[in-house]
């Protein structure tokens, strides 16, 4: 499995990374050395087998479905690289 | 002796003996973090103001009789690790002007118990890497030389290199770390010091910066074993805002240093040998092997088939994990904006321009291991043999009460060594990641010197929750091995 420069630059704008056009052949040298490395894991009996997707073998506890913290909208902007009022703020999206 | 030298648990007794005061202890370490950060750059942000208000909170309470497990006490915080009105950058320019409006569960933690912030520690871009060198801030020099080659700037390990090259330069007198596939353990090797990550769940994850969110655990950096059972014990407890924290109860660390072997089953991972090995991590090995079977422990020769699959099944699952918890770095909510022609232009810029280029790399493989038609060949495989792997483990624990083995496959290296090829880098952490994987605890302890004069660390893996036996195993290690070579780059020296 060897990706081509039309699978980097969609793997790119999948994950909303600019990829310049001279980034793209580095870009699949690394990802493709990455991926057959990776390869090795062909070779293990995996029938049968549950996944595991956590490392704590341990049931998620449940909680009620409760308000417990809010009315914090400053906090939440403090960071905001642009807020208009209580909201933030991004280039118009709707014509 | 300088008050830098000291131990935790020393300084805790000179504290209540008032023999000197917080603000001294807390001076004398920020004396000494102008005179070495400079070099070493293992504080990002240092908290001068806010140190000083705290170790007055401190005298005060200890002239109160109020003194908690670290009342007074100096440390330094990854800078993963979200503090209130402290800016926390996880080491990325995207994160460069944040500052948290709230504390991480484990730093509150500490805060509570009386514990010092002198600054916030110099770590990997979002914690990936294994020598500090991905950090958008510059790297951080081991505070270590080669006995022959003192001109040589050697990495302090990864990612928290701030973290322990801090503890070892004297210029905390503990950290906070976080280790998602060894970057406790390998730095903690690398620098001489006490790493330990505990089991998945033991330390809550909430306000730590999110890399890997099944593989990030947080952990202490200490000079002794049993300093790193005092953090340890402080950072620990059940935190209804972490879903996967476990609830169950922290037991008295410290005192379990005390414990000793005698009886214990120590097994020896027949698969941690590899042909490569280099010579004195093997003598060094067998050595702590020697000390554990002098002290009592009976040693086992035991088999975890999966070990060499560990590292490429990390590699799908922690980058399919990040890929999915960096989507949030959107230069929308916080952090660095970058502006395009449209949303979507601002966004890719943004992300192009406020990630590294090992971040980059790993949001892209993530992504494409999660995408339409792969999910079943790369991300669901390597969920089966993780099943396999904490399967060894499981397996092996119903033999044997821990684990012995090497921490990393070779002592401190070069700056700029081993960036050939990410894989290269990779490598780093082939004893450390199965337990990531599996989410029982481990610790490195150092245990010797290489021919070069650099330390080199054992690793001792324990049950699911048992971090008290990883400790006594590793009170029996440092005992033995009498660990006291110094760093060369060290406050007063």
């Amino acid at each position: 499995m060897s990706l081509d420069p039309a699978t980097i630059r969609r793997i790119a704008a999948l994950a909303r990374i600019r990829v310049e056009d001279d980034q793209v052949e580095s870009l699949r040298t690394e990802l493709n050395g990455i991926l057959g490395w990776i390869e090795q894991l062909n070779e293990v009996n995996v029938e049968g087998i549950e996944p595991l997707a956590g490392g704590a073998a341990m049931a998620l506890t449940m909680r009620d479905d409760v308000v417990t913290d809010g009315g914090k909208a400053d906090q939440i902007l403090s960071n905001a690289p642009e807020r208009i009022g209580n909201f933030f703020a991004v280039p118009k999206v709707v014509e | 002796m300088m008050l830098t030298d000291l131990t935790i648990a020393e300084a805790r007794d000179g504290l209540r003996a008032k023999r000197f005061s917080a603000v001294d202890l807390t001076m004398a370490h920020l004396h000494a973090i102008e005179q070495l950060n400079p070099r070493l750059n293992a504080y990002l942000t240092v908290s001068h103001s806010q140190a000083l208000a705290q170790a007055q909170a401190a005298d005060a309470a200890l002239a109160a009789g109020e003194a908690r497990a670290l009342t007074g006490i100096p440390l330094a915080i990854k800078d993963l690790f979200c503090t209130q009105g402290i800016r926390t950058t996880a080491g990325s320019r995207i994160l460069e002007p944040f500052v948290p409006p709230y504390e991480s569960t484990v730093t509150a933690n500490l805060k509570r118990d009386g514990a010092i912030f002198l600054g916030k520690a110099n770590l990997d871009e979002f914690a990936m890497g294994s020598s500090n060198m991905t950090s958008a801030f510059g790297p951080v020099e081991n505070p270590w030389k080669r006995r022959q080659d003192a001109n040589a700037v050697l990495v302090p390990g990864g990612s928290s290199g701030g973290s322990a090259a801090a503890v070892a330069a004297r210029l905390a007198m503990g950290a906070t770390g976080t280790d998602t596939g060894g970057s406790i353990r390998q730095p903690a090797s690398f620098c001489g010091l006490v790493g330990v990550k505990p089991t998945y769940g033991r330390c809550s994850r909430w306000g730590v910066v999110a890399f890997a969110s099944s593989l990030d655990h947080p952990g202490p950096f200490a000079r002794t074993v049993r300093d790193s059972a005092i953090l340890l014990g402080s950072m620990s407890g059940h935190d209804p805002k972490d879903s996967t924290s476990a609830n169950v109860p922290v037991p008295d660390f410290e005192a379990a240093c005390a414990r000793g072997v005698k009886g214990l089953r120590i097994g020896v991972p027949k698969e941690y040998r590899s042909d490569g090995m280099a010579a004195e991590i093997e003598a060094l090995w067998q050595q702590g092997l020697g000390w554990l079977r002098d002290a009592g422990a009976e040693i086992v020769d035991v088999s975890l088939p999966h070990t060499k699959y560990g590292l490429a099944t990390y590699y799908i699952i922690a980058p399919a994990e990040a890929s999915s918890n960096l989507a949030r770095y959107d230069g929308v909510r916080f952090g660095m904006r970058r502006e395009g022609q449209d949303l979507r232009d601002l966004y890719e810029r943004t992300r192009a321009e406020g990630f590294g280029a090992e971040v980059r790399r790993r949001v892209l493989i993530g992504t494409y291991v999660l995408s339409a038609g792969y999910y079943d060949a790369y991300y669901l495989r390597a969920q089966k043999v993780r099943a396999l792997i904490l399967r060894d483990f499981t397996d092996v624990f119903t033999q044997v009460d821990a684990l012995l083995t090497p921490t990393a496959p070779s002592a401190a290296f070069g700056q700029g060594e081993k960036m050939d090829d990410p894989i290269t880098m990779y490598l780093n952490d082939v004893f450390t990641v199965p337990s990531n994987l599996a989410g029982v605890p481990a610790a490195s302890v150092p245990a010797g010197l290489d021919t070069n004069g650099l330390p080199l660390g054992l690793q001792v893996i324990g049950r699911p929750f048992d971090e008290a036996t990883v400790l006594a195993v590793s009170s029996v290690i440092e005992q033995a091995a009498g660990f006291d070579a110094l760093p060369a780059i060290r406050a007063g020296a």
